[in-house]
């Protein structure tokens, strides 16, 4: 097996994404999640909520992997998970291919999830403990009512295979498997259905940094086989640069800064990302040694009581009155790089 | 389609510590280690596999009938000319005060004559004839006590699997409903659960128990009928056993609802089930695929060793005259034989005999639960 080393993973970073005409995949408009939280010991009253996800928009074109990038807590997850209708939005507008999600039910909804799958983060806790791997990897065909038995377990066998792993392990469990193995089984199942769009949340995160490379590797490569388009949310910048076309950066909730990749990562607008590409460690020691980390002071704040006006507005180095008082809006300040920023002009 | 690069086909030879067939294989495995478990796991099979067959032995002439009230044999001489095959075996075994019950299995024939001379007021018996003959003895009725504590172990193994599986039904079914659905549902249902907790438990099962001996007596001179009078005719077939089985289920589902609950919750949200959920599957599949078979383990582990709990209970409400209906052999009614009998020393077997069938059964079921928290308790696992 060739080890790749990350900065050598991918041909088609910084892939022409800003071509006009291409085709949007998924559309998330001003969405929201809040999580109620309830108090009183009988009639419970909703006193506050977890703004996880706060007005959150942008585009996802057909073929193209976007990185969704901020630190933990900061609603990547939740964005996921809303924009896959795991979650009821608590308002805004999801489209796939141009139809509205948000509202979808029943068999509409059953419909829709062929073409939408999640892989999660934790290889351990993604895969139940009591099923096989045939069975983890047929659920999605058995749930369906695709095809007859054998035929499922014919699908099972070149799933497996697609990801990498020998059919001869279906009637193994979990608990045999290491991570980086646990986590293609949790792609091949997603892979099951054959969908054209793919929430990937920090699915390398919890391996082992020689196995990371394997994974993305299956991952370029799946897409390229299959073409997939990516959600990939990582929670921090380094790896997302050779995967992603473009990348969102988030805070708090809302969207800071989207750019495709080499735009973003040579020219940071917005405070926040210039915070974070400031703690990845360049390849280049010449550039290393001169490398500056910006330390943000203090913590991120709670969801629950978000500043007012700018989200970062606590922590910003250059912060003035007007990001006490007004959200600045996500703005094209380049071609195709937007930025939420009252101090970028 | 090519495979991605980097992704050949991985061994997994070198990662398998144990092959085994699936997590349940595993858990037979780790129970096998526990030596104390298996042994309990097979006294409980024994005692099982006794009190099932117990009415098999009764017909084949091993032990007598469920109250042991006959006697088979007797060694009282005077009997010898009676016609009764079954004759009183009483008097001669007795001590001085006619209170000694019988013991003979237990003495060879020569003190047999010896406790024949002192306490019989009549002839030597012939001690070549065949001695009536009680293995763990008799009461001072004659009556047999092994047969007594054979058809005990019904009494007291049907409590123990009624009580536990109706705990573990309705506590499962209620708790995962209020996990899984959660919101004001869950709310609403833990408050209840809350209310219940703060009953006494063994004061309200006191208190049903004379209820129900209550009703059951009024209705015994009036004329039967309806609902009320069908449900106490199978009361009075089962020996009393239906209604204890409902005053000990009243309240002991609770500690499990929780339990099911905190277990369901606990893996609601776990991603597997949110990846069942991104395919579509609907909440029956949810539950009874992904969430059933991961909280059974820890159910049956708590439920398994509540039910010595059960079976104490049940003895206790028997001693005490509240549980099963006289005449209905169970271990508790046989230990309170004792206050009536007098003392303890002269009659210690009918002390010993059904408390040490009530210490091994618990024990037993004791061992088992260690046993089954080590192998099916995933929290435990690898330790
Ligand atoms: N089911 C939930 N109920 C309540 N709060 C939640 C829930 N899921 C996430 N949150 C909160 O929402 C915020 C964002 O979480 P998440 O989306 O998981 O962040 P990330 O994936 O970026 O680490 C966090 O403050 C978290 O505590
Ligand atoms: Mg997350």
């Amino acid at each position: 097996m060739n080890q790749v080393a990350p900065d050598t993973l991918s041909e088609h970073a910084g892939a022409t994404s800003s071509e006009t005409g291409r085709e949007i995949i998924l559309e998330v408009t001003d969405l929201k999640k809040y999580f109620p939280i309830k108090s009183g010991v009988l009639f419970q009253r909703e006193v506050a909520a977890v703004k996880a996800v706060d007005g959150v928009s942008f585009k996802i074109f057909q073929g193209e992997t976007l990185g969704l990038v901020g630190e933990s807590g900061c609603g990547k997850s939740t964005t996921g998970r809303t924009i896959l209708q795991l979650y009821r939005a608590t308002s805004g507008s999801v489209k796939f291919r141009g139809q509205e999600i948000t509202s979808l039910k029943g068999t509409s909804m059953r419909k829709m999830r062929r073409e939408m799958q999640m892989v999660f983060q934790d290889p351990y806790a993604s895969l139940n403990p009591r099923m096989s791997v045939g069975r983890i990897v047929g659920e999605p065909l058995v749930v369906h009512n695709i095809g007859t038995k054998k035929e499922r377990e014919e699908r099972v066998a070149e799933l497996l295979k697609l990801v990498g792993l020998n059919p001869y392990f279906v009637n193994r469990y979990p608990h045999e498997f290491s991570g980086g193995q646990r986590q293609r089984i949790g792609l091949a199942r997603s892979l099951a259905l054959n969908p054209s769009f793919i929430v990937a949340d920090e699915p390398i995160s919890a391996l082992d940094v020689s196995i990371q490379a394997q994974v993305v590797n299956l991952l370029e490569q799946l897409q390229d086989d299959l073409g997939l388009t990516y959600l990939f949310i990582a929670h921090d910048l380094s790896m997302v640069r050779h995967l992603c076309d473009r990348v969102a950066v988030m805070y708090l909730g809302k969207i800071v800064e989207i750019a495709e990749s080499e735009e973003l990562y040579t020219n940071p607008l917005h405070p926040y990302t210039q915070a974070l590409l400031s703690a990845v460690p360049v390849p280049d020691p010449v550039v290393e040694e001169q490398r500056q980390r910006i330390i943000l002071k203090g913590d991120v704040p709670s969801p629950i009581n978000p500043p007012i006006g700018c989200n970062f507005n606590t922590r910003c180095p250059v912060a003035v009155d007007v990001c006490h008082e007004e959200d600045p809006k996500l703005e094209e300040v380049l071609p195709s790089h937007w930025v939420a920023c009252h101090r970028v002009v | 389609m090519a495979v991605a690069e980097g992704a050949e086909p991985i061994s997994l030879e070198e990662e398998s510590i144990h092959k085994s067939a699936n997590p349940w294989a595993d858990a037979w495995h780790m129970f096998r280690r526990n030596k104390a478990s298996v042994i309990s796991l097979i006294t409980i099979i024994v005692i099982v596999f006794v009190a099932i067959t117990a009415t098999f032995w009764t017909k084949a002439g091993l032990i007598d009938a469920r109250t042991g009230a006959k006697a088979r044999h007797t060694i009282n001489p005077v009997n010898q000319t009676a016609q009764d095959a079954y004759p009183d075996p009483g008097i001669c075994a007795r001590d001085g005060q006619g209170q000694n019950p019988y013991w003979c299995g237990w003495l060879d024939d020569e003190s047999l004559a010896v406790v024949q001379d002192r306490y019989c007021f009549r002839a030597a018996p012939d001690v070549n004839q065949k001695q009536w003959c009680y293995v763990l003895g008799g009461d001072s009725q004659g009556k047999d006590w092994l047969s007594q504590t054979i058809y005990g172990a019904q009494v007291s193994l049907s409590v123990g699997f009624v009580g536990a599986t109706m705990a573990l039904l309705v506590g499962l079914v209620y708790g995962v409903i209020s996990g899984y659905y959660g919101g004001r549902v869950d709310n609403i249902m833990m408050r209840i659960v809350d209310f219940m907790y703060g009953i006494p438990y063994l004061v309200l099962v006191i208190l049903l128990q004379v209820f129900f001996t209550e009703i059951a007596r009024e209705y015994q001179d009036s004329e039967r009928g309806g609902f009320v009078g069908f449900v106490l005719d199978l009361n009075q077939d089962m020996g009393g056993l239906l209604f204890l089985f409902f005053a000990l289920g009243v309240l002991s589902w609770i500690g499990m609802a929780r339990l099911a609950r905190g277990q369901v919750l606990s893996y609601r949200e776990k991603e597997f089930v949110e990846a069942a959920r991104a395919v579509g599957a609907k909440d029956r599949r949810i539950i009874f695929v992904h969430l059933l078979p991961n909280i059974m383990g820890p159910l049956i582990v708590a439920e398994t060793q509540q039910i010595p709990g059960y079976i104490f209970t049940e003895a206790f409400l028997s001693f005490i005259g509240l549980g099963v209906q006289p005449g209905t052999p169970s271990w508790g009614a046989m230990i309170s034989e004792v206050r009536t009998r007098g003392g303890f020393f002269s009659n210690r077997h009918i002390l010993l005999v059904p408390s040490l069938a009530l210490v091994i059964t618990t024990l037993s079921f004791n061992f088992l639960g260690d046993g089954l928290r080590d192998a099916l308790d995933p929290r435990l696992r690898g330790t």
